[in-house]
């Protein structure tokens, strides 16, 4: 049965879980919680964040899937979900410059191993915290390896408009890479 | 992909931690939890009932009245509805869409409501925490889902040339499908918003201007008829004066066209009351065209013109950061107003969320006792504010408005003109939505009628039709489809409706069918065979609207006789419904074409000083050789 399942796309599982299969909800939630959770990570931009973000999805998810009617991919529709959720607790951890906190209160795990990352991480901390909600909303899903249509659906706003702020960041990057030579 | 962007998925992939093992696997069971409890409680009562529900629809506006419970959802009012009407219709076309289910309640978290009591405690409330009023997730679904729907009807119809290399124009337009014939015996109550909002005859002009057929779904029959002037007799006393006028349909020989017209006063403009006006101007990327910002510039110089020493203006300019432009200056220095409009520069992306709680509190602080404060929105119509704060920026809107300022919406240039949220915004805030693509428009809206778009003289104006089953068979309200009223709204002074300024005129045309003609649905087999009544009245007309500032209604009724005549101002009336029903490609028509609208147009066009029907007889003959 449930080796039936794995092969199962994830568009009819989440169907099924939708009905009340706990299986499928299980294996669903499987598939998804990691590429979910770097998702949230990239949203929010902290471990922590992530992980108080992932609880709150999946806390709702179960209600918000008795509306999921299978009309886009599962994973648009729970990317949307992940965003509105962001948006959701950046809004209650208050105004706008306390959401981008996570990233400026970025906490890097600094061990041996990790040191010669440090540059390069020190450098995404100062890349994505310039950014406005909109534009880290939409790196953290082009970074999914989604493409732009794809995004522009999980954000509501049109394809050219994912290309247009993606033109943003690459300048935003470029004039970050200028300022430090 | 470039190499930043190859360097920033590196570093994101290197800096993306893994998932805390224990923190995992409770996050999981904590969602199979909810899962299993959903599964019992189902039927459980919901704590929060402010996510309209599947029935609305099927009960009408009423319904989602009632199910919005939170203050800003009251303060929305009509305008929300109508706005939710819209938005929501080409959803259902796709099955039920997400938000109009119940909400379970395993969804409602403490923190949610923990924050609805702090916002509700200060009085001076931001957006953000207003958004936490409204239900935190339903909303920004259903907009969503409206405006990709919009996209596909409009997509790929209007070229546009535009800076930022947009390739799929991002226009959202607000309609909603055409009203449907009613059976007087069995509907015999017909109830609408008034409306003097014109953008959409503007955008429909700009469209044919550039060689394109406007999309359906910008056309708003009710706006291209209320975009001209009409020769109404002025009240000789209290705030409107009906005129009513019937002709034999054009298009269709069954019937009648009734128009229902009302016709503001004018009020002695030498007395208006000081004008504090903040104007709140967009100046991101997208606005850096020629049929924008520097069209911008022209229009408010030419309503510089206008006011008076003693009125006041503010700019507040908002892109990636608000900022106060100008402060409050009287009118009279000209050239520091135009110097302050001159240094605008676009740029930068919209915030516009912050730009209008910035020109609120300008507002706020010119405002003194006695006079009107107003702030209008100069925008390409791109708003990003987030999409969950879309609903609760209209809920801002409202409340302000309640507060005493009102607020109106310019619209320029076209790509991503976001019509559906100046609409809504505009219809929030108590003020008017116009489209500006061009001088001469900037012209009519700021200063031939400024009067009218400035200082309102009723508000909340309902319009409700009782026909006469004894004589009128079948009727068909044209256009007012956004605007459309429960029966029982009419009476309930919560129910927001549409304003009239000053001198305003508002035109509504029904298709009737008359008793004995030949009916467009077969008659009942049970019923009533026959219908008392008087055979002397088509209906009864009643009017019910608010002096500005009042909380208790005022009403006009009198009776709609059977002997009304035709005359010119229906005629045009009559063409231009036409031309916009042949854009909308509406199969009411028959085989009416568009050259037997421009032939009626051209027969009825009167005096026409301006030459604006002149115009519309152009765009016909545009449209002609564009179908």
């Amino acid at each position: 049965m449930i080796v039936m399942r794995m092969k199962t796309g994830d568009k009819e599982l989440a169907l099924a879980a939708k009905g009340g299969d706990a299986k499928a909800f299980s294996l669903l939630l499987e598939r998804f919680y990691d590429r979910l959770f770097g998702l949230c990570f990239r949203l929010m931009g902290s471990h922590a964040e992530a992980e108080d973000l992932c609880q709150d999805i999946c806390a709702a998810l179960p209600a918000k899937l008795t509306r999921f009617e299978g009309g886009s991919a599962f994973s648009t529709w729970l990317y949307r979900v992940a965003v509105n959720a962001a948006h959701d607790r950046r809004r209650r951890a208050g105004t706008r410059a306390k959401a981008a906190q996570g990233w400026g209160d970025w906490e890097v795990n600094r061990t041996e191993a990790m040191r010669e990352q440090a540059e390069a991480q020190d450098w995404l901390i100062r890349a994505v915290g310039m950014l406005s909600n909109d534009l880290r909303d939409t790196v953290a899903l082009v970074m999914d390896d989604m493409n732009h249509r794809e995004v522009g659906e999980v954000l509501g706003v049109s394809e050219g408009t994912v290309s247009w702020r993606m033109s943003e960041v690459k300048k935003h990057l470029k004039a970050l890479k200028e300022s430090e030579q | 992909m470039s190499d930043d962007l190859d360097d920033l998925k590196a570093a994101f992939s290197v800096a993306t931690p893994v998932p805390d093992a224990k923190r995992r696997a409770e996050n999981v069971a904590l969602a199979q939890e909810n899962l299993a409890r959903l599964q019992g409680s189902t039927t459980e009562a919901r704590p929060m009932k402010d996510a309209p529900r599947m029935g609305a629809f099927a009960k009408g506006i009423r319904a989602m009245f009632d199910a919005i419970s939170s203050k800003a959802g009251l303060t929305a009012t009509t305008a929300l509805a109508a706005f939710g009407l819209v938005m929501v219709l080409p959803v259902l076309r796709e099955g039920p869409p997400e938000v109009f289910t119940p909400k379970p309640a395993v969804l409602i978290e403490a923190p949610v409501l923990e924050e609805l009591i702090v916002a509700e405690r200060e009085a001076d409330m931001a957006v953000g925490a207003i958004a936490s009023e409204l239900a935190p997730s339903s909303v920004p679904v259903l907009r969503m889902s409206a405006k990709s729907q919009s996209r596909t009807l409009v997509a790929g119809s209007i070229a546009d040339a535009s800076v930022v290399a947009v390739e799929v124009d991002t226009e959202a337009f607000a309609s909603a499908s055409e009203n449907t014939l009613k059976v007087t015996r069995e509907t015999s109550v017909s109830t609408f918003s008034v409306d003097v909002d014109t953008a959409s005859y503007a955008i429909v002009r700009s469209s044919l201007m550039n060689g394109q057929l406007p999309p359906a779904a910008a056309v708003r029959i009710e706006e291209m008829v209320n975009y001209f002037p009409y020769d109404y007799a002025a009240p000789t006393q209290g705030v409107f004066a009906t005129s009513l006028a019937m002709m034999a349909t054009p298009w269709n020989e069954n019937t009648q066209l009734l128009r229902i017209a009302l016709q503001g006063q004018m009020p002695e403009v030498e007395a208006r009351p000081p004008l504090n006006l903040v104007f709140l101007i967009d100046t991101s990327g997208s606005m850096n065209q020629p049929n924008k910002l520097p069209l911008l510039k022209q229009s408010l110089r030419l309503l510089l013109g206008q006011l008076r020493a003693e009125d006041q203006v503010a700019i507040v300019a908002y892109a990636g950061s608000a900022g106060q432009v100008l402060e409050p200056t009287a009118a009279h220095e000209r050239d520091t107003i135009l110097g302050a409009l001159d240094n605008l520069a676009a740029g930068g992306e919209t915030n516009g969320q912050a730009g209008l709680q910035q020109a609120y509190a300008l507002a706020k602080q010119m405002q003194e006792e006695g006079e009107v404060s107003r702030v209008l929105l100069a925008t390409d119509g791109d708003f990003n504010v987030g999409l969950s704060n879309a609903e609760a920026l209209k809920g801002y809107i409202a409340d302000k408005r309640d507060s005493g300022t009102f607020l109106s919406v310019l619209g320029f240039g076209r790509g991503n003109l976001d019509d559906e949220t100046m609409q809504a915004l505009a219809q929030n805030g108590n003020g008017q939505a116009n489209y500006i693509d061009n001088l001469p428009e900037a012209q009519k809206v700021l200063v031939d009628q400024l009067t009218g778009a400035l200082f309102p003289i009723a508000s909340d104006v309902k319009v409700q039709v009782e026909f006469n089953p004894a004589t009128v068979a079948e009727y068909r309200l044209i256009g007012y489809e956004t605007r459309a009223l429960a029966r029982e709204d009419f009476n309930n002074d919560k129910v927001d409706a549409g304003d009239i300024g000053a001198g305003h005129q508002v035109t509504a045309l029904y298709e009737i069918t008359p008793v004995g003609n030949e009916t467009q649905v077969d008659a009942l087999r049970y019923g009533e065979s026959s219908v008392d009544g008087s055979k002397d009245e088509l209906g009864f007309l009643k009017l019910r609207f608010k002096e500005p500032g009042a909380q208790d209604s005022q009403s006009i009724e009198r009776a709609i006789p059977t002997t009304l005549e035709p005359d010119t101002e229906l005629e045009f009336a009559a063409a231009i419904s036409s031309f916009g029903e042949l854009l909308r490609g509406s199969e009411r028509l028959g085989d009416w074409s568009y050259e037997e609208a421009i032939m009626a147009a051209s027969n009825a066009r009167g005096e026409d000083s301006f030459g604006y029907r002149a115009e519309a007889i152009q765009l016909m003959r545009l449209a002609v050789a564009l179908k």
